[in-house]
């Protein structure tokens, strides 16, 4: 990739954030609140993204690290009464140490052992918050405190009670991590994973420790979507076991293949995309799963490049 | 009741257990041993099974065997049709490509149940058992249809076994497993062995379903336990190998029903799922396997 290449390529990732952070004064309460639930989703998805989409590893186990997230900042508010930015800090750490631990063991197995290894793991984490559901609140879940809605940092009050507050906090969110994915992935880093998609052998070959890269593609995989996860549960305030469900698994994958694996903006778009459909289609039809199958199969068998993917391949080959 | 007694009465119920997931797992195995597919829809197929003889047990209201017996037809053809269909639509088109099949599986697996959700309706609903005999023990009296459930899942594994090592059928998918490019070399059309395998494998997991309805009633959400539980067997007994499966099945089958008694069902759950995870980490041929060519 050339400099120029680079530089239109971020100048479109930063025309987009622009956009997004504009779109706050024209919204509508409703809108907002949609914006930044797709946001800390897309999160979730871009984690999801720099494991499948540029290691070539794809991990039907995500929501654990979501879930992981989602309690580390949870379970320290509501039973330790942690303020909010540390909280969000053992959400983070909770989340890598999971990550660690399940790549260490899924790491060992390839293609076939490794979707059913990392399925079979997340299922555990699921099965692990309806057993300790004394802890964690189990099926039904948990409401934060109304204490814990209001922090100060830095000398400054926030109340995320505040939608707007709730905006911005999630967008600084997705702006760290899309510029954390530009560096890491447009970067040495980045290139050996792409090898390894492309051809794991031959990079190993080439010298590369192929082991030690994808462990940490791991890694960094399941701490973004982790962190994507303590944000939910502070912004929205609620933990619940549907987290570390099998069907967030399937929803990161779902917006990453829609938007284009392997693309650093697919997943914010698969997002968007997708809950604004299912948020048209429930007023015609309440069968979401039946959708979810549906537009699976159609993007396996007529779209597997996924939106941006195909168009980086039609007209805009710079596009990251 | 004494403990023997007890055990015994465990055993038998491990044993109908086994018969059931036997059978859907066997049905897996085979369609990962020779597509190298992993059907995630698998439970799924099941559960169009056991919905399937619901609706045509129905229409014979005052003959409960007739209507049982038309089901062990109707229903394993349906599905195997269902199933068929989805090969030559899906997974044809996807050339069996690992990661992209078991996305679209996965796509299959919600687009099913939400169709029987609402067609069927979310309400779980008994299928009567064809007869009613109670076998009276000793100890305690015992359904005569559950031994049937047994003695119906043997015959039928006999079957599959004469299949795949006396039949010209069997040789035919033997060799497609064993070397699917030169296989075709010699002429055996691999793509539509692929296919009938595809169909094969659901219509055992609808068999299974028609012989547990009468015990289990049929649901829009059964077939997620057995498609957990049939993964759980197809890895230990290492995956696509037949008499594996068939071991791992009975074994666990059998534990499936003592190890619930002792221990909280999550906690199974989470210590047999952990188990078999790091079987699939460390013995990846699974326990019983030779090593592998």
């Amino acid at each position: 990739m050339t400099s120029s290449d680079t530089r239109k390529s971020l100048v479109l990732h930063g025309v987009v954030l622009v956009l997004l952070f504009a779109v706050q004064f024209a919204a509508s309460d409703y809108m907002t609140l949609t914006l930044t639930r797709m946001m800390v989703l897309a999160v979730f998805a871009m984690g999801f993204n720099i494991l499948y989409g540029y290691t070539g590893l794809l991990s039907l186990g995500h929501a654990v690290f979501f879930g992981a997230g989602v309690y580390g900042a949870g379970l320290t508010i509501y039973h330790l009464g942690w303020p909010v930015p540390l909280a969000f800090a053992a959400g983070i750490i909770g989340s890598a140490v999971v990550a660690a631990g399940i790549g260490a063991l899924a790491l060992r197995t390839v293609r076939d052992s490794f979707m059913i290894l990392t399925m079979m793991l997340s299922q555990v984490g699921f099965l692990l918050v309806l057993y300790f559901n004394t802890v964690t609140g189990g099926d039904q879940g948990l409401s934060l405190p109304q204490a814990s809605r209001v922090f100060t940092l830095a000398g400054a009050s926030v109340d995320l009670a505040q939608p707007v507050t709730r905006y911005n906090i999630a967008f600084v969110l997705l702006l760290v991590t899309v510029a954390l994915s530009f560096t890491l992935l447009q970067g040495p880093f980045g290139r050996v994973l792409r090898a390894i998609r492309e051809n794991e052998a031959r990079t190993e070959m080439l010298g590369y420790d192929v082991r030690r890269a994808k462990f940490f593609a791991f890694v960094i995989s399941g701490t973004v979507a982790g962190m994507a996860g303590a944000a939910y549960a502070i912004l929205f305030g609620y933990i619940g076991a549907t987290f570390t469900g099998i069907q967030y698994s399937i929803e990161a994958l779902l917006f990453t293949l829609l938007g284009g694996a392997g693309t650093l903006l697919g997943p914010l778009l698969g997002t968007v995309l997708m809950t604004m459909l299912i948020d048209r289609l429930s007023e015609i039809t309440s069968a979401y799963f039946l959708w979810l199958g549906f537009i699976l199969i159609a993007l396996t068998l007529w779209f597997p490049k996924g939106l941006l993917g195909a168009i980086r391949q039609r007209w805009l080959p710079w596009l990251t | 009741m004494g403990l023997g007694p007890f055990f015994f009465l465990a055993t038998l119920e491990g044993l109908v257990q086994a018969s059931v997931l036997v059978l859907t797992a066997v049905g897996l195995a085979l369609v990962f041993g020779v597509m190298r597919v992993v059907n995630v829809a698998h439970g799924e197929f099941f559960m169009l099974g056991a919905v399937t003889a619901w609706f045509v047990s129905s229409l014979f209201p005052d003959h409960p065997a007739i209507g049982f017996i038309a089901a062990l037809v109707v229903s394993p053809l349906f599905v195997g049709t269902v199933a068929f269909i989805s090969d030559r639509l899906i997974l044809r088109r996807l050339k069996y490509n690992a990661e992209s099949t078991i996305v679209a599986t996965i796509g299959l697996l919600y687009v099913l149940q939400q169709s029987v959700l609402m067609s069927y309706g979310p309400d779980a609903r008994p299928v009567d058992p064809p007869f009613y005999y109670t076998i009276r023990l000793p100890w305690f009296g015992y359904s005569s249809y559950k031994l049937f459930v047994i003695a119906a899942a043997a015959v039928l594994l006999g079957l599959i076994w004469f299949a795949l090592k006396r039949t010209r059928w069997g040789l035919i998918m033997r060799a497609t497993q064993f070397d699917s490019e030169t296989a075709q070399a010699f002429g055996i059309p691999v793509e539509r062995v692929y296919s009938a395998v595809f169909a094969i494998g659901a219509a055992l997991a609808a068999v299974a379903a028609v012989l547990i309805v009468p015990i289990q009633q049929a649901h829009y959400l059964m077939g997620t336990d057995p498609l957990l539980l049939s993964f759980t067997v197809v890895i230990i007994g290492g995956l696509g190998s037949i008499q594996g499966t068939i071991i791992a099945a009975v074994l666990i089958g059998l534990s499936d029903g003592i190890l619930s008694v002792f221990f909280s069902p999550t906690l199974a759950k989470i210590v047999s799922t952990l188990l078999v995870a790091l079987v699939l980490v460390f013995r990846p041929n699974g326990l019983f396997a030779k090593a592998r060519r």
